[in-house]
Order: structure tokens, then sequence, then C-alpha cells
């Protein structure tokens, strides 16, 4: 469930590209009633602050469809409470200094996980990527451990670990160690073989070959690999938080949903989309500028 | 020049540093053979392939499409090995991805996330000083015309442009053998006839040895000291050798419309299997075939 598989890393990052160069923009119903200024990506749409005021269109008519439902009476408020009373909830635990708390300490095993599993992801797959012998060697056995869902290795990280911050950045980092893995595995499997060989020619040999050919035409997959990466170590986090934390947002929907406390619960699940969505803008970003510069 | 006296050959090596990658070499090629595995089978391209190429000469390859003219390149660069015969880069078997050649690539190969002066740059031999190094690219851009493009990344300019970048950077390797697959093939009429005329220039400035595979056997004619045909030697044989060995009269710069060209085009034309039709009103070309 959690684990993607190669391709789809790659199918999904070629067409994150694709829009992000194109601005995803589409002309006007009669692309010939704009006049000379008509060009492909052209039209309002091109320009960000209206794609950015379109895209909150859908969550504010969420939000008013949730305060009508509320105070209609449709909903039982023990269901569904109103947009309301969830805000007093978030003002109730910031004010007890756990809003905070439970953002930081979940955004920092997210962060920490992250770089770990990154990290190692992009180690282990270069070596995978570019050594047939540890292709050999490793791929079957790291096939299989990635294999295994996500929330088998819990109970047996807890045991291994306790219920401290290691077993939790243990489970972050593996959910965020395969995407990158596959992706710079495959990614360097498919350089340019015509581009490796030039580089060859021109006297480029191992980690000068990696470092001037290899690494930068891989740097659009790997980048993918990275942001999907990050979303699978949100994922994992909660995972980890609902079985075994006594802080954070994972550990916020746990409890609330023991305490009946569905106004928390909502909360949470509002901050994880709200969390979720700027660290993949973060890294949107630096997918953008790292773009411009290697592909 | 034409083809180098061995006198003239003797006193360039001792002159120089024979270690040295600038010096011109001599190419010995002795029975090359290759033969590829295919799902099909074995594929012979190339067997008993015999040449010599004095130090500083200029040989021009012509021969059909998909002959093995490429494959002969990537043997004398040490990009594929023979599985017959031996290559010789001034008296030492060629090494892999030796360092005393440079190709310019059929196709121009640059690394597209560098600018046209990156590029060029990974030619100039590692070791060179960055402030020569910027000199010696911004020099060789200028001279191909691309002065004005060296900030340009590779999809950003035309075929022509990327395949002058591609010469630019083999020739920023100052090699002691230049080899050349189709450098000119991408360009248009007019920038090919002044890229020929900047190849004999930079040959006459800084002698190296040249082989140069070419599907225009005028250009052959205009810029080679000798041209090579290759194909196969009896009709119907899978495998390519050397089919004959034209010398080409005159010094450089020649004039295109030297009336010897124009008969040694004609064989080689007919070499080729392309028919000529001669000017009714010559009949020396006529029966010269
Ligand atoms: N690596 C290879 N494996 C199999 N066949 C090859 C390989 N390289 C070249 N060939 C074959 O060798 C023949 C000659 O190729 P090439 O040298 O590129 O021809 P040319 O440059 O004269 O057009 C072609 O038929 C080609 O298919
Ligand atoms: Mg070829």
């Amino acid at each position: 469930m959690t684990d993607a598989p190669a391709p789809v890393v790659t199918v999904a990052g070629s067409s994150v590209r694709a829009t992000d160069a194109r601005g995803r923009a589409l002309p006007g119903l009669n692309p010939f009633s704009l006049g000379l200024a008509a060009r492909p990506g052209a039209g309002p749409l091109a320009r960000r602050p209206v794609r950015l005021a379109l895209g909150l269109v859908v969550p504010a008519v969420l939000l008013v469809a949730w305060q009508l439902v509320t105070a209609s009476g449709l909903v039982a408020p023990y269901q569904l409470p109103s947009p309301a009373s969830v805000w007093t909830a978030a003002v109730d635990l910031a004010q007890r200094g756990l809003l905070g708390q439970y953002v930081a300490i979940s955004t920092q095993r997210v962060v920490l996980g992250f770089l770990i599993g990154a990290a190692l992801g992009l180690a282990v797959g270069s070596v995978v990527g570019l050594s047939r012998l540890a292709g050999a060697l490793l791929e079957p056995t790291l096939g299989a451990i990635r294999a295994v869902p996500s929330l088998a290795w819990v109970p047996l990280l807890i045991l291994w670990m306790k219920i401290g911050e290691e077993s939790k950045l243990t489970l972050i980092a593996i959910g965020a160690f395969f995407p990158v893995y596959t992706t710079v595995v495959a990614a360097l499997r498919h350089v340019d073989a015509h581009l490796v060989e030039a580089g060859r020619a021109y006297g480029l040999r191992g980690a000068r070959l990696l470092g001037a050919v290899q690494l930068p035409a891989a740097v659009p997959s790997v980048v993918a690999g990275l942001r999907l990466a990050l979303a699978q170590s949100w994922l994992f986090l909660v995972a980890a938080e609902l079985i075994a934390s006594s802080m954070g947002l994972g550990f916020l929907l746990m409890d609330s949903g023991n305490n009946g406390r569905v106004d928390r619960m909502i909360l949470a699940i509002v901050l994880l989309a709200l969390l979720g969505k700027t660290t993949d803008a973060l890294i949107g970003l630096a997918e953008k500028s790292l773009l411009r510069r290697w592909a | 020049m034409s083809p180098a006296p061995s006198t003239a050959t003797r006193t360039a090596t001792t002159t120089a540093d024979p270690a040295d990658a600038a010096t011109a070499r001599p190419v010995e090629l002795h029975g090359v053979a290759r033969t590829f595995a295919t799902p099909a089978g074995p594929r012979p391209v190339l067997a008993g392939v015999d040449l010599s190429v004095a130090a500083g000469e200029i040989v021009a390859v012509v021969g059909p499409s998909g002959c093995g003219k490429s494959t002969l390149l990537r043997q004398v660069a040490g990009l594929d090995a023979p599985d017959g015969g031996r290559i010789l880069l001034g008296g030492e078997p060629v090494a892999p991805y030796d360092a005393r050649t440079a190709v310019a690539f059929q196709e121009p190969r640059l690394l597209p996330w560098r600018t046209l002066a990156h590029n060029v740059a990974l030619g100039v031999p590692r070791g060179t000083p960055r402030a020569e190094s910027r000199e010696q690219v911004a020099r060789l851009l200028d001279l191909v015309g691309l002065a004005g493009s060296a900030g340009l990344r590779p999809r950003q300019v035309s075929g022509g442009m990327a395949q002058r970048a591609s010469l630019a950077r083999a020739l920023a390797r100052r090699p002691g053998v230049l080899l050349l697959d189709e450098p000119f093939g991408a360009l248009d009429a007019l920038t090919r006839l002044r890229m020929q005329d900047l190849l004999l220039e930079v040959h006459a400035s800084r002698p190296t040895t040249v082989l140069l595979v070419t599907h225009d056997v005028e250009e052959a004619l205009y810029l080679a000291d000798r041209v090579v045909l290759l194909g196969s030697l009896t009709a119907g044989a899978a495998d390519t050798s050397v089919r004959s060995v034209v010398t080409v009269p005159g010094d450089r710069p020649r004039d295109r419309a030297d009336a010897r060209l124009a008969e040694l085009r004609a064989e080689l034309l007919d070499g080729l299997g392309v028919p000529t039709h001669h000017p009714a009103h010559d009949p020396d070309a006529h029966h010269s075939i």
C-alpha cells in the first residue's frame, strides 16, 4: 500500500516535470481569439497568482459546505463538529503549548527521517546502479525488504529500539529510502550510453565520470524520487506515531480518537494536509531550480 | 601537406616530447577485423583492414552507409577493440579510450546540462591552468563561429551549431590523432565550406594526423591527402575492407573546380556505386573508367 514500485516513480516524475515546465496552461477555447499574443502557455491561466487563486477555490467551497452542513443540524456535532469548534480546539491546544510541540516534533521526525533515508538511498542506489556486482549482490535482498508493508516493521522496531525517537526515525527513513533508491538505480542505468562513452573518450573515469556525466544525467529523476520520498515520510510518520508515541500529530489523532474528540482529529488531519503540502511545495521549488540547472 | 615524407615525420617526433598527446602520430592498421555478436548470429563488419597513415597526414574515409566507417574510427580511438589485427599509434598499440586521440562523434554528444563553453572545456586536457583553459575555449568557440553562443545549452542551438561545438571540443584536446566522424554532416552547404577551410587552417597551424569519415566525395577530395574507399571486396560479401586508396593531387588549399579532382570524383562515386554521367564533349573522362 505504501511502497510505490519503480515504474510508477518514473512516470510520476516525468509528468510532474512536464507540467512544471509548461505551467500546464490551457489556451482559451478559441486560440485565435487571443490574437497575436497567443502562444502555447499564454492566457490568464499561465499567470501564477491566477493559478494560486484558482487552487483555493475548492478548499473555500468545502469550508463553506462544512459550515452549512454543521449549522443546519444535518449532522450531529459529535460526528462532524463545526469549523469554529475545530478552530477553538486549535486555540485551546496552542494555549496549552501542545499544538506547537506536536507540530514541531512531527516535522522534526519527518525531516530527520527523510534526510537519513534519502542519503542512504542515494548512496546505495548509486552503488547498485553503477556496479553490476553490487547490483547482483544487493538488489534481490533490497527488493524483498521493499516488499514488506510498512506497518509490519513497527512492532519489531519498538522491540529493538523501545518507543523512543530511534524507532520512529528508522521507520520514516525506511519509507524515504526506497523511492530514492529505486529512482537512483533506474536513472543511473538509463543514462545515455553515448554520453558516458563521450565522457570516457575525453578522459573521465570513476568519480569524475560520475560527477560530470552520470549523476547530472540522473538529476531529474532523482529529484522526482526525493519528492516522492518526502510524501512517504509523512505517511510513515503517522504510522509510527499512531502506534507508539506520546506526542506528535499521529499521537493527537490516536489519542483524540480514544477520547471521542472529533474536533481535534479533524484538526490533526488538516494540519497534516497543510504540513505535507508545505514541505512538498518547498521541495517543488528546489526541484524547479535544480531542473533549470540540470535538465 | 602532402603525404609526409618519412624524414619529416622523424624530425617531427624527435623535436617534440613523444609522450605529449599533441605530437602528430602515424597510425597503422594491420589486418583489423571486427565482428559483432547479434541475436541473429555473428555479424562481420570489418575484415583485413590494412592502412598506414603518416604523422600529420589527412586521410578521408568514404564508403557506403553502414559499411563500418564509424566502427573503424572507434577501433582507432580505443572505444572498441578489434577482434583481429593490430592498430598502432606512433608505433604503440592503441589503449582503451586512448588519450592521444580525440573523436568528434557522428552525433554531437554534448552534455545537455552544460553550456557550449563548458562542453568545449571538457576537451581541454586536464592539468591545463584554468585561465589558459578559458582562453582556449573562447578562441576555439570563436574559430567555429560560436563566440556569441558560448553561454547557450545544446538544446538551445541548432544541430549544426552543436556539431561545431563538438568539433571545437575535439580540437581543444590538441590530439595527436584527430578522428572526425562526418563532422560537417549536419551543416548547411555554406557553413560546411567554411568549416572545411577552418579545419585546413587548424591543421596547417598545428599539424595533427586526421582521419576523416565523410559521405561527401568532394569534401574528401578537397581536404585529404589520400582518400580511402571502404567496401566489400567481393560482391555480396558481408564484411568491409579497403577497396582502394586514392592519392589526391595538388597542394592545399585546392581549387574546388580542379579538373583532376572532377575525374577522381567520378572514379570514387563509381566505386560507391553511384553512376556518373560524363559530359559528352569530354571524351577523356569517358575513357578513364
Ligand atoms: N555495437 C554493435 N553491435 C552490433 N552491430 C553493430 C554495432 N556497431 C555497429 N554495428 C553494425 O556495423 C555496421 C557498420 O556500422 P557503422 O560503423 O556505424 O557504419 P557507418 O558508419 O559506415 O555508416 C552496421 O551494420 C551496424 O549495424
Ligand atoms: Mg557512421
